[in-house]
């Protein structure tokens, strides 16, 4: 099936929109960007007192590193060179996971494979023998103050990736507080999936007929900037 | 030998190691491991060993030669997708891969090392990887007991020492190596660069000399 937003234009428009998140919401706000969509967050972010954690030991994340720039000493969580911020700082990893555990972290932006209506999240694994790897995610999302979710809508076969029930391995459960895919944005409140965001291309109608979990439309609902 | 102090070529620190050890070895990604205790290692041949890292590097490079090289026994560690052959080999049966979240697995290491034998963490509660471990509510919430995480190796990167074993280390190449000194009965450190005792100023040094027992230089 043809996608209603191309997968380049949805990346985009996540990124985007989660980046609004953090604008004008006071200073010093601390975040941790997951891998692929996450870490795009970053290039639209307009404040400069929003400080990126990278799980593997810095804070202080700046842009990715070009040309004479790369030290491949200094990465982010993806492995991507990477450069220092203005009052950057180093630690070990148990120091890094001490200020995620410990809630000093405002929010962590990752991608997952699932959400469900329960706000739990499956983002670690698909059982194929072939992975095997949980990285940082359970201790992200059990740890962040906001766990928001960067996804596309649908599977690339057109699957709702927004379901009743997780069906792949969970990471953790009811950690979810929003979601943000390319025809929509999602808050849960009060254990509810709320649609507060709709894009241009779909209507109420057609959103429902591609996301599988149950959700309640906000009064004041919103059109998502394309 | 008594004027090198804890200094030995990296021949001399490698043959400390028994074949069937725990090793840690410390790095994230291809970020601060010790390349070249690694790449002698892997030339030893010692085999049946647990490597204990949050990853094991990219096929055949840094520590996936052990793997390519069949010394592994068993991995413990967090985020083995870099490295593909390690699936295919736990998938055929060839070795034992425990999975632990990466924060769980940082603060396991480091309990080991000050003396703490487990802990409470709300990470991987009622999750495949919580599985058969035991947990307990505080304050509503559920939380997994880990237990600590020792070795008898740990083979750590810094990037500056003065003869001591005084530690200080370089941007994100610091990740697990401060608690991997800590938490082996044996620590090998590879460093870059090694300076008089007296010359790192003391506010800067990471890891101070007593967990450190051998240290090799970088050549």
């Amino acid at each position: 099936m043809v996608p209603l937003v191309s997968e380049e234009e949805a990346k985009v428009r996540i990124a985007r929109r989660i980046a609004e998140e953090f604008d004008g919401v006071g200073h010093g706000l601390v975040i941790n960007l997951g891998v692929g969509i996450p870490t795009l967050v970053a290039d639209y972010i307009q404040k400069a007192d929003v400080f990126i954690q990278a799980e593997n030991g810095i804070l202080g994340v700046g842009p990715l590193a070009v040309g004479e720039r790369i030290d491949r000493q200094l990465i982010n969580a993806g492995r991507q060179p990477v450069t220092e911020t203005p009052g950057c700082s180093y630690f070990d990893s148990a120091a890094s996971f001490g200020m995620i555990r410990g809630g000093h972290v405002d929010a962590t932006v990752i991608g997952a494979f699932q959400v469900d209506q329960e706000a739990n999240i499956a983002n670690w694994i698909i059982p194929n023998g072939k992975q095997l790897g949980v990285g940082g995610a359970m201790d992200l999302i059990t740890g962040a103050r906001q766990v928001i979710i960067g996804m596309q809508h649908t599977t690339r076969d057109g699957k709702p990736k927004l379901v009743k029930r997780c069906t792949l391995p969970v990471t953790g459960f009811a950690e979810a507080d929003l979601v943000v895919t390319e025809l929509g944005l999602f808050a849960f409140q009060n254990g509810k999936l709320i649609l507060r965001e709709i894009a241009p291309e779909v209507t109420v109608e057609a959103l429902t007929a591609l996301t599988e979990a149950a959700f309640i439309t906000a009064p004041g609902l919103k059109t998502m900037a394309a | 030998m008594g004027d090198r102090g804890k200094f030995r070529t990296v021949a001399e620190a490698i043959a400390l190691i028994q074949p069937g050890s725990r090793i840690m070895v410390g790095g994230f990604g291809l970020a601060g491991y010790p390349e070249g205790l690694v790449e002698a290692l892997a030339a030893s041949g010692i085999g049946d060993l647990t490597i204990i890292s949050n990853d094991l590097g990219s096929p055949g490079v840094g520590l996936g030669k052990l793997l390519t090289n069949g010394q592994i026994r068993a991995l413990v560690g967090n985020y083995y997708n870099w490295n593909p052959e390690v699936g295919l080999a736990y998938s055929r049966g060839e070795i034992g891969v425990t999975l632990v979240p990466q924060g769980t697995f940082a603060e396991a290491i480091r309990a080991a090392g000050v003396g703490i034998p487990a802990f409470y963490t709300a990470a991987s509660a009622g999750t495949e990887l919580g599985k058969g471990k035991e947990t307990k509510v505080f304050d509503g919430r559920t939380y997994v007991l880990e237990r600590a995480i020792h070795a008898d190796v740990a083979l750590i990167k810094a990037s500056r020492a003065d003869d001591l074993g005084n530690l200080v280390y370089y941007k994100t190449a610091r990740n697990f190596n401060p608690l991997m000194a800590m938490a082996a009965a044996l620590t090998i450190a590879e460093v870059d660069e090694s300076v008089p005792v007296g010359s790192l100023d003391p506010e800067s040094v990471v890891t101070p000399h007593i967990f450190v027992d051998i240290m090799v230089r970088r050549v």
